[in-house]
């Protein structure tokens, strides 16, 4: 075996070796690298939280639950419940929301939860997903009913991203 | 003077042509004097492409493309955050792949060209992470949080710059170069925690829009604006690597040559 090849296996091997490693660090670690947990890993019991300790709740703002007031000390408050589909719960906090933040929106509140299930959150960071479109386009899908955003994200895609304007506007063709 | 300097060069070191014509494999490129007049054909060409490019591409993304619905102006951000990132991770495989050639092979022009590539490799890791975190105050209502996404970025940047400072810490520069060399291809493992860390776990940052699967989540008066200043900025990158490679090949013959000179004033 020549030097240069003795090397290559040498280097193979120790990648190898690094790379089993990371991942099984990673696994085990797996629970503390998620930034926020969702309602159903609290409700599921998934991911149990011991009362009174501050964590990260995310997931969607529910469809018409944003109530928006102002508080005895004349800063903005609002309430509204987060959402992954299958399990919600109520969320209060004091303090100007981002600009992001609407209904259907993602979010992760940073806070405990309360005996009586209510989050006070102390830090509302708003969640961008990935779709990028001009508002011609968003106008275009909502006025088509094809999309409500407070519903949620936007439909695939392959359904708006087009060259054509028009068939962005229309409901998906059979091409589709 | 000619003839005494290339003879006490380093093997490969001089202007003369190679002993061997075509070498084997990857010893062709082994030889200096052939990498500087191969790039000096290239440099030139590379840099007005990428010029040419990044005339059309920036004011494309910056002016004339649409904004977002949701995020306004803010999204021009993106056409700078997103090639850097990509430039971040390409470069630093393009630095562990160097560094395989130079370990494994021995290869001096790998050693050089690893040594150029990290400082630029830092520089853009860093407007990374200056354009994202500018993007994240007004999007997320924060500059930074600590998720899997900009953390393993952070820690990507650490290694572009323990890299460029470890190869210079050496007295012995062959020492230097295969420290470096040893602590890119360690690094590696970050590269996929950085691209899947956004699948693998729960992170503030979203998913990738263009590198996926299905059809980018993004329109295409965006998206082609896009990725006319990702292809603008990675030759730029490219031409940069490559003329900082030529002048440290350079400086390394000159002073072979007033090594030879030093030690013919003392004989």
């Amino acid at each position: 075996m020549t030097r240069k090849r003795r090397r290559m296996w040498l280097l193979l091997l120790c990648g190898l070796g690094l790379g089993t490693a990371t991942a099984l660090t990673l696994t085990a670690f797996q629970d503390n690298l998620v930034f926020f947990r969702s309602p159903s890993d609290i409700l599921g019991g998934v991911q149990a939280v011991p009362p009174e300790r501050a964590f990260r709740l995310g997931g969607l703002v529910e469809q018409g639950s944003l109530e928006r007031a102002t508080g005895a000390d004349g800063r903005p408050a609002a309430r509204f419940r987060v959402t992954d589909g299958a399990h919600a719960i109520p969320v209060t906090y004091a303090g100007v929301l981002p600009d992001l933040f609407r209904e259907g929106q993602g979010v992760v509140t940073l806070g405990r939860l309360g005996p009586d299930g209510v989050f006070r959150a102390s830090e509302v960071l708003a969640r961008h997903d990935e779709t990028y479109m001009p508002p011609e386009v968003a106008d275009a899908l909502k006025r088509a009913g094809h999309w409500n955003p407070q519903g949620g994200a936007a439909p695939p895609a392959a359904t708006w991203n087009t060259l054509d304007p028009g068939r962005a506007a229309g409901p998906p063709g059979p091409r589709s | 003077m000619d003839d005494a300097s290339t003879r006490t060069l380093p093997a490969g070191g001089g202007a003369a042509p190679p002993r061997r014509s075509a070498g084997r494999g990857l010893h062709r490129f082994a030889n200096p004097g052939r990498f500087l007049r191969l790039s000096g054909r290239i440099l030139p060409w590379l840099t007005g492409a990428a010029l040419a490019v990044l005339a059309v591409g920036l004011p494309w993304a910056l002016v004339f493309s649409p904004a977002d619905w949701q995020q306004g102006e803010t999204v021009r951000l993106l056409y700078i955050h997103v090639p850097m990132a990509w430039l971040a991770m390409g470069g630093y495989l393009g630095l562990a792949i160097g560094s395989a050639i130079a370990l494994v092979w021995r290869h001096p022009l790998a050693d050089l060209a690893c040594r150029e590539l990290s400082p630029v490799g830092a520089a853009v890791t860093a407007l990374c992470l200056a354009t994202g975190s500018l993007w994240g105050k007004p999007m997320w209502g924060t500059w930074w949080v600590w998720d899997a996404r900009l953390t393993s970025v952070l820690v990507l940047f650490f290694l572009w710059l323990g890299h460029a400072a470890l190869v210079r810490a050496f007295d012995d520069a062959e020492r230097g170069a295969r420290m470096g060399a040893i602590l890119a291809l360690i690094g590696v493992v970050n590269l996929p925690v950085v691209k899947f860390s956004v699948d693998w776990w729960n992170t503030l940052h979203q998913p990738a829009s263009v590198t996926r699967i299905n059809a980018p989540a993004m329109h295409v008066d965006i998206l082609y604006p896009l990725l006319a200043c990702a292809l603008g900025f990675t030759l730029a990158f490219a031409a940069l690597v490559l003329a900082r490679t030529r002048a440290a090949v350079m400086e390394r013959r000159i002073r072979a040559l007033q090594v030879a000179a030093a030690r013919r004033a003392d004989a």
